[in-house]
């Protein structure tokens, strides 16, 4: 990677401007995206799907074509691309209550399926487009509109490991949990997104990304104290690393 | 070709690989499943694909997906798959993406049971699921019809963009006729040049395939234009092209009473018509084969020379509704139904006949 490459925009992001609150994770992650489909030289080819929640419009931010699908239905409206055109390059971009609460069966069974695609979650533990309200991801004792006394396990059950669970499955090819909360960490991130395309491009099967990620707005901290607060809180529930790598990916860059 | 004998659910099957469908994504459910059965084993035999989804949801979701990348894409289900596949059709209308979905229906609401029913017509005539959208209603009455209306149904949601529903009942689909089946039609992925993944070299900038229009003004502005689009659809069925295709009537110049039926229906009641006619009643017959958009003008024509209507469904009184805003007042307008899977029999209706004409 060169000096250039870090300062420009990528080119599969669009100029415009982002809509994200302040600090908020989406936007990197959009650009680690972005920077992956570039330097696999799959942006010709590459088709997203945009879920429901705060990357609804994410089909803005980037240069290529764009299906927006219905809440949680993505990896279901991503098979039925990807099976037409399997060529493309075929990725869902998805929050917790989209992947985790009312799309946990699409999610699963294209997973499931193998299906050649990628999925990049972020997992902000909360709500955050509908204003905050509690999500399969929310942690214990976190205070949300929906939970104002705090996430009872009791009643709401304990925060959904996506990762691990998906990892328990036979045919997805590479499972991985990353953050952004520090410069080593957004590196890791960067190459585990890149890891995640590349085994798409080479048509080996499915592969998943969660990135654990803040909603400062929502959680009402500062964009810095949301970092603090995921490192504390966040971490320990959703443990960085890398829970399935069939082909040793990791090893073989 | 020459005529080959099928059931009506396998007829739908094959005259969607000879309209160039590869594409199939379903979950299953009775009294649908020889139409899954029967592509899981022809798709392969063309390069195409066959998905048995994990849901009704995910299966219309992936036909959105497969719809947008330019595929002709179908998928099948019966009354409450059709329910769950609301939310998928209402995405695909908005987003103006084609595709056909089938419903062979059974009885409801609920679980009901899995014989024949008619009873999701205003499900399927009313849009379904949210929004303001229409989705286009043939109603095939024979195994015939079912591979004739798969073929048209593919080329008006191409055409229209809009998505088709194909609705058919319990008996037509496990019904075995002889069918003609047409020749194959090539048809190439990369003719729409919206399409997610098309690849020409006049690609626009970027393809996107959404039905979310936040701004007030946009959202407005897209539900004027798909009310045009359906207003041209509605046109093309009442007096254009599909004027003839939209409707078939039986012996109705000089009825005094006019059957109306759409389905496996329209034939028990062309017996009834000829059963009328033997005994000196002056019946005639006025078979819907397009559901939506309604064929008013027939109504209103025959309002104006035949003294009474008389629908008959499998149902409680749906299609019947449209009937009356049709006629509009202008003449007495009766229902006769069964349901619960009794496909109503022409004595029982031949009664309901008597008891108009010859009231005593
Ligand atoms: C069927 C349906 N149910 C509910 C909603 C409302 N809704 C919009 S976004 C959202 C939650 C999104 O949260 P998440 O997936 O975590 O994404 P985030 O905004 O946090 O990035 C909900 C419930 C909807 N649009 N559609
Ligand atoms: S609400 Fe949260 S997730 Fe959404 S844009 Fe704002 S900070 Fe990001
Ligand atoms: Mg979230």
């Amino acid at each position: 990677m060169t000096m250039k490459k870090v300062f420009s925009r990528p080119a599969s992001l669009s100029k415009t401007p982002f809509h994200y609150c302040p600090g908020c994770d989406h936007g990197v992650i959009h650009r680690l995206v972005a920077e992956a489909i570039d330097e696999l030289e799959v942006g010709d080819r590459t088709i997203g799907v945009a879920p429901v929640g705060c990357s609804v419009f994410a089909y803005d931010y980037f240069n290529f074509d764009f299906n927006q699908a219905a809440h949680g239905r993505a990896p279901a409206v991503a098979t039925g691309i990807k099976r037409t055109r399997p060529d493309s390059i075929v990725f869902t971009y998805q929050g917790d209550g989209d992947l985790a609460a009312i799309g946990t069966a699409e999610i699963i069974h294209a997973a499931n399926r193998g299906e050649k695609m990628t999925v990049i979650f972020v997992n902000n533990a909360i709500y955050g487009m509908t204003g905050g309200q509690m999500a399969p991801t929310t942690l214990i004792g976190m205070k949300t509109q929906t939970s104002p006394y705090g996430r009872d396990a009791a009643t709401a059950g304990n925060p959904i490991k996506m990762s691990e669970m998906i990892a328990t499955l036979e045919s997805p090819v590479y499972v991985t949990r990353v953050t952004i909360n520090s410069v080593a960490n957004l590196m890791k991130a960067k190459k585990a997104i890149y890891n995640a395309f590349k085994l798409q491009k080479e048509g080996k099967g499915f592969s998943f990304v969660e990135v654990v990620a803040i909603c400062p707005t929502n959680w009402g901290k500062k964009p810095a104290d949301s970092h603090k607060w995921l490192t504390e809180n966040m971490l320990p529930v959703f443990p960085l690393g890398t829970f399935k790598d069939t082909f040793g990916v990791e090893k073989s860059a | 070709m020459a005529k080959v004998l099928m059931k009506g659910n396998e007829a739908i099957g094959e005259a969607a690989v000879l309209a160039g469908c590869r594409y199939y994504f379903g979950y299953p459910i009775t009294p649908q499943s020889e139409l899954p059965a029967y592509l899981a084993k022809r798709l392969p035999e063309v390069d195409g694909v066959f998905v048995q989804a994990e849901s009704e949801v995910a299966a219309i979701n992936m036909v959105y997906g497969a719809g947008s990348a330019g595929a002709r894409v179908m998928t099948s289900s019966s009354s409450p798959g059709i329910s769950l596949k609301q939310e998928g059709i209402s995405y695909i209308a908005g987003a103006e993406v084609p595709c056909l979905i089938v419903n062979v229906m059974r009885g409801g609401p609920g679980l009901g049971n899995i014989a024949p029913a008619q009873s999701d017509y205003w499900q399927s005539t009313r849009g379904g699921g949210h929004g303001d959208y229409r989705t286009i209603v043939l109603a095939p009455n024979s195994v015939q019809e079912m591979a004739d209306m798969t073929i048209t149904g593919f080329d008006l949601s191409d055409r229209f963009r809009n998505p088709v529903l194909l609705l058919s009942d319990g008996v037509l689909g496990q019904m075995m006729e002889p069918v003609n089946l047409p020749e194959p039609n090539d048809y190439d992925i990369n003719s729409k040049k919206w399409a997610l993944g098309y690849r020409g070299n006049d690609k626009n900038e970027r393809n996107l395939c959404s039905s979310i229009f936040l701004d007030n003004d946009e959202l407005e502005e897209h539900n004027w234009h798909l009310y045009q689009k359906y207003q041209v659809i509605t046109d093309l069925f009442s007096k254009g092209e599909y004027k003839d295709f939209a409707v078939e009537e039986h012996l109705c110049d000089d009825a005094e009473i006019i059957l109306v039926g759409y389905g496996i229906i329209s034939r028990i009641l062309k017996t009834v018509v000829e059963k009328c006619r033997k005994r000196g009643i002056k019946a005639g017959l006025i078979r819907p084969k397009v559901l939506w958009p309604f064929p008013t003008a027939v109504f209103e024509r025959l309002a104006k020379t035949a003294s009474q209507f008389l629908v008959v469904e499998m149902s409680c009184g749906q299609m019947v509704e449209d009937v009356k805003l049709s006629v509009d007042g202008k003449k007495p307008v009766f229902f006769f139904g069964r349901t619960g899977g009794t496909v109503p029999s022409d004595f029982e209706i031949l009664n309901e006949v008597d008891k108009l004409v010859r009231p005593d």
